[in-house]
């Protein structure tokens, strides 16, 4: 049989499925380069300036980490450098669109279904990765059709369309790869986002340690490195994207090559038996609820520890600049001292941080819904646990499981730190407090999960991510985009004050705790009256 | 006799759908008390009611004469309860999901665990995500059956079990029966498992209790097929009350007739000489099939 037989059909059904979500990230990413291109053209108008944005953007270490090394100072050139960070983003779009048409659909047990009628073993996964392929080409072409539009070369602009959608292809290749490993897809979403922060660290680190326009050699291990160094609008390097399309050709060629190897709805990763009887601690919603979050919780406590080690780490390097840079050392002299810089380094990357625990913390709140939707919640309620319990032994880990992944990685970020420049005993309470100061803002976040889980519980994973992705959107395009302050107020991490080296007022934190405490006793009061399951 | 359940009157709505229109129920100590009605007449949505975890928006509920919406977890601790569906979680195996349903529940009969382990042939070390579908409803059946409380609300149970694994059900059940004197509220499809085990049946229908008892009660509402050779042919027989769909071939004659009117059809066949007859009550499969049909069908 045609191991691709109906996967014409199977795009098709994909489409029908996602005619909604699909065009507007399209969209939503495809309007993000000609915001940025204005907002450029707004902030620096003259040749002259651009040259001299360009040069304090290579000096920073936050940018360069965030966004990789300025290679241009020409208007095309600052916009592909200042995107940079987006294209993780649509690589990480299209790696979750390609498990939710394979592993997932396996899981839930549809993929047996379709698998039952004329449809070969690989037309599933095949349909999955033509279908985010060629959403990403044709973000490629909106992109480039829309910086055209902006009187832009033709050639820059569809390297820089191209780039993004090589990133997009790149990471849905890997998510064909890693849908192959395990049973479950909240497991192998868990493994290909990984893969999506190391592609990122990787590209960080080897920025930030380059020279010149150059990255140094770990950014060459990331496809993220990779789509970064085509260099749109200067001496657009074409060959980079025949290294994305062998990174895709291998990846591809290997999933197809696993699913060849394995059953419908099994992973490679065999899974393992457990015991015949339960841990006399077993005996608790809350025990209960450890089982369910502890592996994400560990998971994400080690990739936080790493994060912080590596910040904490790059936070040396602004030093080294200042050493070179004796005018600009005297600037933060006469500012506060040379730690000026590498405290506001610290903080910026720890809002950074806490908007990557805020995932942390929607995920273990929205647990609660996958709980219900999944028909479990209502036998556990049929015994002796009331609701409240049940909701609290999950809001806890939607609460102090962020405090503990920021705590790991504020420690880590101040011990290295520390180390690096011979003050740990210093620097290790800082880096704490800088990483605390933000948990308001991220309880703010579980707690609106909370709430909207307790009102309207078929709306509350959509809600809570694009809530999520409003407060991404601000606090890292706000400010380019130039909107209003009441705009950027809406983000709850908009009112975290700077820590280390800010002045700390009390109040905000204060209020941003009281508003994440109200809304979780507002959603465990409606969630006590109302019908469960709702499905 | 104490009744364990009362309902009376339940109404619930889901936006426009009317789930529950006035159903009323009572199920008595001790007794196993079938539920029964076509797809979608509401008989989930009148256990989660039960369970509390539905509000029922108009009608009474009582559980050991205290309200479900209220006094929820101290009812809870008296009762087991096994969806149509059971999920687990996939990370948990079956034998951890057995222990933990019990210990929230009142306490688990460890040695019964076990024997129900054996009876049903369950491998209880393997992961939630691994169990089929009936194998998975095992674990919910083992989980309700070894918890020591004194009522069983079992949503259509056996859904998913191969014939062998619902006679070992049928016998658990019916052990359970004259051991302890448990009370089950058994909502199920299966005509032969309720005929088995049930004292009484609740026949529902569009969200609304059509017919309550035993089923020798049930079947004094239906009729009787009749089919008998006469010596002489039958005169009075189509003009008497109750008689339907009468056929005569000469001195054989087959008719229906309403099994409360059976005494007078007899009396008049045996007034026309009786050679041979065969009186066939109403099977169970009439008995439903005359309650799941729709006004408009019937």
């Amino acid at each position: 049989m045609n191991t691709l037989a109906g996967t014409g059909a199977l795009i098709r059904l994909i489409v029908r499925r996602d005619r909604i979500l699909m065009p507007i990230w399209v969209l939503f990413m495809a309007v993000i380069p000609l915001a940025l291109l204005s907002s450029i053209k707004e902030l620096v108008p003259t040749e002259a300036a651009r040259q001299a944005y360009a040069a304090e953007s290579f000096g920073n270490s936050t940018f360069v980490m965030l966004y990789g090394r300025v290679y241009d100072a020409g208007l095309g050139g600052l916009t592909f450098w200042r995107a940079g960070f987006s294209m993780l983003v649509v690589g990480l779009i299209s790696l979750l669109m390609v498990i939710r048409h394979t592993r997932t659909e396996e899981e839930a047990g549809r993929r047996e279904l379709v698998g039952s009628a004329v449809v070969g073993r690989h037309a599933g996964l095949a349909a999955a990765l033509i279908a985010t392929i060629g959403a990403n080409l044709v973000l490629a072409v909106l992109v480039a059709l829309g910086l055209m539009g902006q009187d832009l070369p033709a050639g820059g602009a569809f390297a820089f369309g191209l780039a993004w959608a090589a990133a997009g292809a790149m990471f849905a290749a890997v998510g064909a790869l890693v849908a192959q490993l395990t049973e479950g897809a909240g497991a192998a979403r868990g493994i290909g986002v990984t893969v999506a922060a190391v592609a990122f660290v990787l590209r960080a680190v080897g920025d930030v340690s380059g020279t010149g326009a150059d990255p140094a050699w770990p950014s060459w291990l990331s496809p993220l490195g990779w789509t970064a160094q085509v260099h749109a609008f200067r001496d657009e390097r074409w060959w980079i994207f025949a290294l994305a399309v062998a990174f895709v050709a291998v990846l591809t060629a290997v999933a197809f090559v696993l699913q060849s190897r394995r059953d419908v709805a099994a992973g490679l990763l065999p899974p393992r038996l457990g015991p015949a009887e339960a841990s006399p601690a077993l005996r608790t919603p809350l025990a209960l609820a450890w089982r369910l979050h502890r592996g994400t919780l560990l998971a994400w406590a080690a990739g936080f520890i790493a994060l912080g080690a590596i910040f904490g780490g790059a936070a040396q390097t602004t030093q080294d600049m200042l050493a070179d840079n004796p005018q600009l050392l005297e600037v933060f002299e006469r500012m506060g001292g040379t730690s000026a810089l590498s405290d506001l380094f610290i903080a910026a990357t720890m809002s950074i941080t806490a908007l990557i625990a805020s995932g942390y913390a929607v995920q273990a709140a929205l647990r609660m819904r996958t709980e219900e939707a999944g028909l479990r919640l209502e036998p556990l309620l049929a015994t002796g646990v009331g609701r409240l319990t049940w909701a609290a032994s999950h809001l806890v880990f939607a609460l102090l499981g962020p405090t503990l992944v920021m705590v790991a990685a504020g420690l880590t970020t101040g011990l290295t730190y520390g180390a690096s420049i011979g003050d740990v005993g210093g620097q290790l309470p800082r880096g704490l407090a800088a990483a605390l100061v933000q948990l308001p803002a991220v309880w703010v976040l579980a707690g609106l999960t909370a709430a909207i889980f307790g009102l309207l519980p078929r709306l509350a994973p959509a809600v809570a991510w694009s809530a999520l992705g409003l407060c991404l959107f601000l606090g890292q395009l706000g400010a380019a985009l130039q909107l209003s302050q009441a705009a950027l107020d809406v983000s709850p991490f908009t009112h975290i004050p700077r820590v280390p080296g800010g002045d700390v007022s009390a109040l905000p934190l204060v209020l941003l705790t009281a508003i994440a405490a109200a809304l979780v006793v507002f959603g465990l009061a409606a969630f006590r009256r109302r019908d469960v399951p709702v499905t | 006799m104490e009744n364990i359940i009362t309902a009376s009157g339940l109404q619930k709505s889901f936006g426009r759908t009317r789930a529950l229109d006035g159903l009323d129920l009572e199920v008595r100590r001790g007794e196993v008390h079938g539920f029964l009605g076509p797809n979608g007449s509401g008989k989930t949505t009148t256990i989660r009611v039960l369970l509390g975890l539905l509000k029922a928006d108009g009608g009474t509920a009582q559980l050991f004469g205290q309200d479900p919406w209220h006094d929820t977890t101290t009812l809870h601790r008296r009762l087991a309860y096994v969806p149509g569906d059971v999920t687990l979680w996939p990370n948990l195996s079956g034998g951890e999901v057995i222990d933990l349903l019990g210990r929230l529940r009142g306490g688990l009969d460890k040695k019964r665990r076990d024997e129900l382990l054996e009876r049903f042939a369950l491998d209880p070390k393997k992961k939630g995500r691994a169990y089929s579908k009936g194998n998975r409803q095992k674990v919910g059946l083992v989980a309700a059956l070894a918890s020591n409380v004194e009522l069983l609300l079992l949503d259509e149970p056996t859904s998913g079990l191969d014939p062998l694994m619902e006679e070992v059900f049928r016998q658990v059940v019916a052990e359970e029966q004259k051991r302890d004197g448990r009370t089950v509220l058994l909502s199920s499809h299966i005509l032969s498992e309720v005929e088995a085990l049930c004292d009484r049946v609740s026949i529902i229908r569009g969200g609304r209790t059509v017919e309550t008892g035993t089923l020798t009660e049930l079947r004094h509402l239906t009729r009787t097929t009749i089919s008998a050779d006469l010596a002489n042919p039958p005169n009075g027989l189509a003009d008497l009350p109750g008689v339907h769909d009468l056929q005569v071939d000469g001195s054989h004659v087959r008719f229906e007739v309403d099994t409360r009117m059976l005494d007078s059809a007899l009396r008049e066949l045996t007034s026309a000489g009786v050679r041979s007859l065969v009186s066939q009550p109403p099977t169970l499969e009439e008995l439903f099939l005359r309650h799941y049909q729709t006004e408009g069908t019937r």
